[in-house]
């Protein structure tokens, strides 16, 4: 499959639908995995990464799972498509720095993605939309097992599975999801929760994980730790803190509609008017004021048949995506901001005014869980 | 001053506790310090900050010239790094190794997935202990001909041993 054709669809956790959809935007498991006395990544030497990735690749392209896939390596990936499957969260930051001896694999719904040779010698990881780490966990939990068959992971009976940072090891696993937040942000309640999270050992992040800024008020809840808990502990864990955080969510936004309705009122007519109008937008404002248009819609202020749309615009304002759409030389940063602004501009026209009057509050999480 | 944790600003943000009776300090750059929530005092503790980079250096209590047979990896490498050289090198630095663990996870023993093979021998070197429990009961309570029953299990058991 051709690079051009797997990224004209967006990936099944975009487009699909999920439980707790409205403020779960995805959930993600990725499992870190070396194959046993070769050395890793970091440490090998060319030759010995190129043996890796004929190895591993092979193995990975040959699973049910990637029966209609994208497999490449990353030396003939140029730069703007490395940057296009870091956007779509289908490669991190780190592998798109790689060339030579680093590859990627990924089904064409984009629900599956496995790295080779990005720190570990393999990071599968599976991505649905909304809350359902079980079912991702299930996911790649399978294509683990079926790799197991044809190649030799490494692993001790204590440590279990041995990964390149000492940070990794045990399960090699990293559960997360991405939680849409605004309701905690514009309650100033967001270092609050994001403290007591980090107290219980969960890693809370910005939009492209460790490092990176919170943009368009979206937080990446991942475990921390990966020896002395089994899988299912740690995804359990992770869940019930989610749900928490939904339920805060829930009652932060029902609060700021009871005793700010006009702050509120304000955020969403000001989105509103700055992406229908404005002529020059960065990625940053655009996520921000993205982001209150999908409270809107969370909100039924805005019609629920745009709630795909408006989360289409979270990725393809991206600048590589954007970019990448235009098909001309590079474009400088007010170019593309230029670009930006238009591309919002049109679909916004799709999308009615505010209607103040239609306000309301989702009762509860649990409500919407079930 | 460097920051300890980052090891590349400038440390702004400097924190002395004293933990049973030992003065500890740590320097931090104001990134890392909003990090670790330093800027939330209730909600920091130092111990647990100080045991996190106490790790890299209890690598180097282990012998000075630890060096990996499978892939070459040394000691010095991890301390530049972080990462370690291959799967090999965690028997070569265990000793290194363990304390880090201790910090950094919840536990020090997996208990989750395995490959099959290793299932395997987990449910194996389960049985074979639970028949041994059973044989020093039996011992224990002069149930001679159960002991011996026992121990014939065993060591049937063990010549069963996977693959």
């Amino acid at each position: 499959m051709k690079f051009s054709r797997i990224i004209a669809n967006s990936g099944e956790w975009l487009s699909g639908d999920g439980p707790n959809r409205q403020i779960v935007v995805s959930s993600r498991v990725r499992l870190a995995r070396n194959l046993s006395k070769k050395p890793f990544p970091g440490w090998a030497k060319k030759a010995e990464r190129l043996e890796v990735v004929k190895l591993v690749k092979d193995a990975v392209e040959h699973l049910p799972e990637m029966s209609e896939s994208y497999s490449e390596n990353l030396e003939t990936l140029s730069s703007l498509e490395k940057q296009v499957l870091v956007e779509r969260h289908l490669i991190s930051r780190e592998h798109a720095a790689k060339g030579v001896g680093s590859a990627v694999v990924m089904n064409a719904p984009q629900s599956l993605s496995v790295m080779i040779n990005e720190e570990d010698h393999l990071r599968m990881q599976a991505i649905c939309c909304g809350l359902q780490l079980d079912k991702v966990y299930e996911m790649i939990n399978r294509v683990d097992s079926e790799l197991e068959e044809v190649l030799d992971f490494a692993f001790d009976s204590r440590l279990g599975y041995l990964t390149a940072c000492p940070s990794n090891v045990g399960t090699g696993m990293r559960a997360s999801a991405m939680l849409h937040l605004p309701g905690l942000v514009m309650s100033d309640q967001i270092n609050k929760i994001i403290n007591s999270v980090n107290k219980i050992g969960l890693a809370v992040r910005g939009l492209h994980g460790e490092g990176t800024e919170a943009m368009g008020n979206l937080f990446q809840v991942s475990n921390q730790t990966t020896l002395g808990e089994a899988e299912e502990e740690i995804i359990g864990r992770l869940n019930r803190v989610i749900e928490q955080i939904i339920e805060h969510e829930q009652n932060a936004r029902a609060l700021l509609a009871q005793r700010k309705p006009i702050t509120l009122h304000d955020q969403v007519g000001r989105a509103y008017g700055l992406l229908s109008q404005a002529y020059s937008m960065s990625s940053k404002e655009a996520l921000n004021l993205l982001s209150i248009i999908k409270l809107g819609i969370d909100l039924c202020v805005f019609p629920d048949a745009h709630r795909f749309p408006i989360d289409e615009l979270f990725i393809e304002t991206q600048p590589a995506h954007l970019q990448k759409g235009a098909q001309t030389q590079k474009m400088s940063s007010e170019e593309r901001d230029a670009l930006r602004a238009t591309i919002i501009r049109a679909k916004l026209l799709q999308v009615p005014q505010p209607d103040i009057d239609r306000l309301k509050i989702p009762t509860s999480a649990t409500n919407e869980k079930k | 001053m460097q920051c300890d944790v980052c090891q590349s600003k400038e440390a702004t943000v400097f924190l002395t506790q004293i933990v049973d009776g030992k003065m500890q300090k740590v320097n931090l750059c104001e990134a890392c310090s909003k990090e670790k929530g330093v800027n939330d005092p209730t909600g920091f503790a130092l111990a647990d900050l100080l045991l996190g980079f106490g790790a890299s250096q209890e690598i180097e209590k282990s012998p000075a010239a630890l060096k990996c047979g499978v892939c070459g990896f040394t000691q010095a490498d991890f301390k530049k790094t972080g990462r370690l050289g291959c799967s090999h090198c965690y028997e070569v630095f265990a000793e290194g190794i363990e304390p880090m663990l201790k910090n950094m996870h919840k536990g020090t023993t997996h208990t989750g997935k395995a490959p099959v093979a290793y299932r395997a021998a987990r449910v194996h070197g389960e049985k074979i202990k639970s028949l041994q429990a059973n044989l020093s009961k039996a011992i224990e309570s002069e149930e001679f001909e159960l002991a011996a029953n026992l121990r014939d299990q065993i060591k049937q058991v063990e010549t069963e041993l996977p693959k």
